[in-house]
């Protein structure tokens, strides 16, 4: 597959479409509809081009700096090609929900295009330095976006989203600086190959002294930040609320992803071992915050913030999982529960991802027709004038909640199917967190749909044929995937097995 | 009673026969039917009905089908047990199995369902004539009845838990169906949370049982979970507290069961159900959801009955038993004193399946699941009953405000007393022979002898509230307004017909012909009309039908033709209004979740919230105030030191500067001067070094 380099066309097709938006002036939301609509056709071929035994396919290696170890390797597996696909389906439902944006509509969408490209750059970089350069990169557009076009308080959310993931980046690149003076590579999958013969530590014990838990701690706080983990994410609910809502589908949909995905292709290759020492506080963390993350979201009286909260918990299980995992194999039953937690936290991410980003698309539309309404309690008996919108969020709501027959089942149950043998305390205190799920999604129901209708909502307007159009594929694949998961797991499971034994604890 | 019966031997043919292969349609084709049915729009409300019905009657076609393939594997001597396995999802290199299978418990339960199923249908076509949201309900109703049938085929325990999970949607879209009435919302909220209450325990038994089993079917050629090498496993597995994880697993899945079946403490839900058009108070919440726990539980049995035996049954049998009797008491007080018609009924259903739990418990699988099968249908007969009631009182409920109907509501009438007769367990109707293969399970449980006369005085509650009810609404004269009218034949027609179950349907299960035992236990089945008069069971027939007697007495003379008007006390009320109110506010249960866990679950979420804010967001605001201190002090630093010490220099270089310049002024006498006082200097210098 040497011929085509079709991963760095595919970061490049939404650089090039930004460049056309902010030619395009108020045409731009086209350009990034026909941008993100491409952008999802090659992610899906890249997908059905992903290797069969689920290893790294795709690979595209040049020499970049030589002497500092830093190279132009890119390529995708099971992992990296599901998260190429969310990335271009978030951004394309993005651009589809950001139909009113008052002023510069051009470098909105530019910008949201450029997002789009960091994504998948960050999902395709097999080096450090070109995989940073991404992480950060995706940053400076998301800042803008929520600091130029956010609500009455997007200066400060914009500030502390920026600076808190880029003080947590810090400590990532200084860890990685340290490996790479140790090893002199910055390759992730040579760091990997070396971490699981047990040579990488013995390597940093040479070179730097018995520092590798630090460095493990290191990069770990990069990603403790963006995923984020408790207590490091108190920056999400503000910047999740002060954001344009489109952007905050992306927001919630892609880049929260890219921690998790850092955990993954990063973390718990290279550092898995630290990782397995350190497995009771961070499983101590994780569960706090899936259990505080469901907990917060019930106090609180603007939807975009109950949601915020809601997807720290839907995160915080991925979490769960990944630190669950983290123990050395004992044989095949344990095997077993790791395969069904890692694929379990693969599945919840695309899930969660689609979930979200419907919901706040959702929001979107609801701010839209009440002239930015947004509290839980602004709403109330929307089911009668608008039933077809009742319906559609009704679904992305009980999928969120994570009914059997919808995608976001799938996921959860494979991961507490992973984490009860692994950790059956973490699992335990857990599903406290789908009781409390429950309630305040029914909640949000009961407020915004039931009950009799007020006055000024009597002809509150339904979905239209474009809006219906629109969505309705979206909620098709929620219906989809939770019937048929095999559409996804079977391209995500030979990976999934590929990587649990290559990783060493 | 009678002596073990050598059990027929079981097949499990590896290729299904023609009815296991045919039984995914049974639930498929009403959700299909559903899935249409979401896509009509409202005026389209026959064509709605008539899916909804149609696909039932192609369900129950196949059910009796299979049933009627089951029943003649019985009568050669074998136990059908056929399965329809297939992987749904792969991890590592295991696989999630789903299946169906086709056993004699699937086959009772599919042939109930379906039936009574299609009666309620067919009676919904006349009960919700007049409302416009008909379509919608039909469609709700007919996906449920896909979940229900789902279930009740299911071979895989995550196949059961999603269809499980599927009901509790419906029952909650159908107790909101009137969703414009906040306490209908409200109710469907309620139903639907503290039944996930139960649901996450028994997600934590699934992933246990998967965990540990390496599957979730039941069957599946021996290596199924509940199966003998399986059993075994969990058996040698240690839990916690001295329990092997068979009974933990056993408990979990129970508590799921508590639950759905509205058992003591998560029973709050059910009575608040009946803010849900009646049709679905009689389906859902009579005789079919319900019933799913109790199903569960006769379903998992093995994995109930292994384990060490004290006192003659398992840890998790007894948690069952105990949990049921309790339950049948306890709503059965609260029944006596409830004034809305669909309120008694429903705290009578908590109470029935506190019974059918205390059967499974005590007696196994068929005395639990014959009284399932029977109450199911005088149950639903009762609540169609009650909505004709309703419906012919123009939305009335309160019984207080009812009477006389018995003359103009003939029909209704007299399939409700059947109903009644039934429920109340008067021979030789169905509830009788029921209730009765239940306390005789009670009264031979080595374990103790309390829990027969809880049930005893269960029955006699039973009888008691019943007859209040019976002589209230019907009896007495009229209290209402408008005058009263019989409804129409839609309705009445499954009245009828269920009333007439609710005669013969005990005839399946009498000592005399032990039928249904012996169908789902796979034995022979010996008609032994003698066995009636047996001193043991006679004088136990004796003793329930006395207790039953006593109750519709002592009920017929405190409320006999009385009719009191509504706005007087209760005649009870009058007696003992301390108890009686402590009855007619539930117990106060609710009252009591209120400001236990409702608070607590307000309280946390304000704790949450305040640490995110003031304790995680303030040490962010800490660092960023401390950073902006440090920031600020570098800036003193540099404009006083640093800039300060630069310009400082700068100033003396100047000064220096300056001074140094003015030596340059360009005056030949100041420059004569310097001349002459260096020459000076030079001449001293000179001379002082050169002495010796």
């Amino acid at each position: 597959m040497s011929a085509l380099p079709i991963l760095t066309l595919l970061t490049l097709l939404p650089l090039a479409g930004a460049v056309v938006a902010v030619l395009s002036g108020k045409r731009a939301r086209g350009v990034a509809l026909i941008t993100s609509l491409l952008s999802l056709g090659l992610a899906l071929y890249v997908w059905t081009l992903v290797p069969a035994n689920g290893s790294i396919g795709m690979v595209e290696r040049l020499d970049w700096v030589h002497s500092l170890g830093v190279e132009y390797h890119l390529g995708v597996d099971g992992l990296g090609a599901l998260m190429l696909v969310l990335s271009a389906l978030v951004t394309l439902m993005a651009a589809d929900a950001a139909v009113r944006v008052h002023h510069a509509p051009n470098l909105f969408f530019a910008l949201v295009l450029v997002l789009e490209a960091g994504l998948f750059g960050s999902f395709t970089a097999l080096n450090f330095f070109h995989w940073f350069l991404f992480w950060e990169i995706s940053l400076i557009p998301a800042f803008f976006l929520i600091k130029l076009w956010g609500g009455p308080k997007r200066g400060p959310a914009a500030t502390q989203f920026f600076v808190y993931t880029m003080a947590g980046s810090a400590f990532l690149l200084i860890s990685f600086l340290a490996v790479y003076l140790a090893t002199g590579s910055m390759d992730f999958t040579h760091l990997s190959l070396l971490a699981s013969t047990g040579e990488l530590q013995q390597m940093i014990a040479a070179k730097l002294g018995p520092i590798s838990m630090w460095l493990a701690l290191g990069v770990l706080a990069g990603f403790a930040v963006k995923v984020p983990l408790a207590p490091f994410h108190t920056w999400l609910p503000d910047a999740y609320a002060e954001a344009p809502t489109p952007v905050t589908m992306l927001l919630t949909g892609a880049m929260s992803k890219m921690g998790v995905y850092g955990l993954l292709r990063i973390a718990l290759p290279i550092f898995g071992a630290e990782i397995a020492r350190m497995r009771t506080p961070l499983l101590v963390l994780a569960v706090v915050t899936v259990v505080m993350g469901a907990w917060a979201s019930v106090v609180q009286k603007d939807l975009k913030r109950v949601f915020a909260y809601s997807s720290v918990n839907h995160l915080g299980y991925c979490l769960v999982a990944i630190f669950a995992l983290a123990v050395p194999v004992s044989g095949a039953a344990q095997q077993a529960s790791q395969a069904a937690a890692l694929n379990g936290v693969i599945l919840q991410m695309f899930n969660h991802g689609l979930t979200a980003a419907a919901l706040f698309w959702f929001i979107s539309i609801l701010q839209l027709r009440t002239g930015g309404l947004r509290g839980v309690n602004d709403f109330g008996g929307l089911r009668k004038p608008a039933p077809v919108l009742a319906g559609l969020m009704g679904v992305a709501l009980f999928s969120s909640l994570g009914l059997p027959g919808l995608n976001g089942f799938v996921g959860e149950f494979l991961i507490f199917r992973g984490v009860f043998p692994l950790s059956w305390q973490a699992a335990t205190v857990s599903v406290l967190g789908l009781l409390v799920t429950a309630a305040v999604i029914l909640t949000v129901i009961q407020k915004v749909f039931s009950g009799p209708v007020p006055a000024q909502y009597a002809n509150f307007p339904d979905l239209d044929a474009s809006e219906r159009l629109a969505l309705a594929p979206v909620i098709a694949l929620m219906l989809i995937l939770g019937l048929v998961p095999q559409l996804i797991v079977d391209s995500v499971n030979p990976t999934v097995v590929y990587l649990l034994t290559h990783w060493r604890f | 009673m009678t002596e073990a019966l050598a059990s027929y031997p079981e097949t499990m043919t590896c290729c299904a026969t023609l009815a296991t292969r045919l039984l995914w349609i049974v639930p498929v084709a009403p959700m299909v039917a559903a899935g249409i049915i979401a896509l009509l729009k409202q005026p389209y409300r026959k064509t709605a009905q008539m899916l909804a019905i149609g696909s039932m009657v192609l369900s129950l076609a196949i059910s009796l089908f299979a049933f009627s393939y089951t029943v003649g594997g019985w009568m050669q001597g074998v136990t059908i047990r056929e399965t329809v396995n297939f992987p749904w999802l792969h991890f590592g290199t295991t696989a999630v199995e789903l299946g169906w299978i086709l056993d004699p418990l699937a086959a009772v339960m599919l042939v109930m369902v379906s039936f009574v199923g299609l009666l309620i249908f067919i009676y919904s076509s006349g009960y919700m004539a007049h409302d416009e949201n008909a379509t919608r309900f039909f469609c709700f109703l007919a996906l449920f009845a896909g979940a229900m049938l789902g279930l009740v085929i299911s071979n895989s325990l995550l196949l059961l838990f999603m269809c499980w999970e599927l009901m509790g949607l419906t029952s909650y879209l159908l107790i909101g169906f009137w969703y414009f009435k906040p306490s209908a919302a409200a109710a469907a909220k309620k139903a639907f949370l503290t039944t996930r209450v139960g649901d996450i325990f028994f997600l934590l038994g699934i992933v246990w049982l998967f965990a540990q089993t390496g599957t979730l079917l039941f069957y599946n050629n021996g290596a199924g979970s509940i199966e003998h090498s399986a059993l075994a496993l969990l058996l040698a597995q240690p839990a916690a507290l001295g329990l092997s994880a068979a009974t933990a697993i056993g408990l979990l899945l129970f508590a799921g069961a508590v639950g759905k079946s509205g058992q003591l403490p998560l029973h709050v839900w059910l009575p608040d159900a009946m803010e849900g058009p009646t049709p679905v108070s009689a389906l859902i919440h009579a005789a079919t959801m319900v019933a799913a726990g109790v199903y569960l539980i006769a379903r998992v049995y093995p994995l109930m009955q292994a384990g060490a035996l004290t006192g003659g049954t398992t840890t998790a049998l007894t948690v069952v038993t105990w949990v049921g009797a309790s339950t049948a008491v306890f709503a059965a007080l609260i029944a006596v004193a409830q004034n809305d018609i669909k309120r008694i009924l429903a705290y009578s259903t908590v109470s029935q399946l506190g019974y059918m739990m205390a059967g499974l418990g005590m007696g196994g699988v068929a005395i639990g699941i014959f009284h399932l099968i029977t109450h199911a249908f005088f149950k639903a007969l009762l609540f169609m009953g009650a909505g004709s009631v309703i419906h012919g009182c123009h939305e009335e409920q309160d019984v207080r405000k009812m009477g006389g109907l018995k003359a103009d509501m003939p029909i209704t009438f007299i399939t409700y007393a059947a109903g009644m007769l039934a429920l109340a367990g008067v021979i030789p109707f169905a509830g009788f022979w029921s209730k009765d293969g239940i306390l005789e399970a009670a009264f031979t449980w080595k374990l103790s002898n309390v829990p027969f006369f809880m049930l005893v005085f269960g029955a006699l509650l039973t009888a008691f509230y019943m007859t209040r009810q019976v002589s209230y609404v019907f009896f007495g004269y009229w209290r209402g307004h408008k005058t009263a009218h019989e409804s129409p034949a839609v309705m009445t027609m499954p009245l009828v017909i269920l009333a007439l179950f609710a005669g013969i349907l005990g005839f399946f299960g009498t000592p005399a012909w032990p039928w249904f035992r012996a169908f789902l236990e796979g034995h022979a089945a010996p008609f032994e009309p003698g066995i009636l008069l047996e001193p043991e069971l006679a004088i136990l027939m004796g003793v329930s039908t006395l207790v039953v007697m006593v109750g519709i007495v002592a009920g017929w003379r405190i409320y006999g033709e009385k009719s009191p008007a509504a706005s007087e006390p209760d005649a009870l009320e009058k007696a003992m209004p301390g108890v009686w109110k402590f009855l007619s506010n539930r117990m106060y249960v609710d009252e009591l979740y209120e400001v236990t866990f409702i608070r607590f679950y307000s309280w946390w979420g304000k704790v949450a919230d305040v640490l995110d804010r003031r304790v995680w967001g303030g040490a962010v605001a800490a660092v960023m105030a401390l950073t902006a201190l440090l920031a600020r002090i570098n800036r003193s630093f540099d404009t006083t030191f640093v800039n300060g010490g630069f310009d400082k220099t700068c100033e003396e270089l100047a000064t220096s500067g300056g001074l140094l310049a003015r030596v340059q002024s360009g005056r030949v006498q100041s420059y004569l001067r310097i001349l002459a006082a260096a020459v000076v200097a030079l001449a001293v210098i000179l001379v002082w070094s050169s002495r010796p």
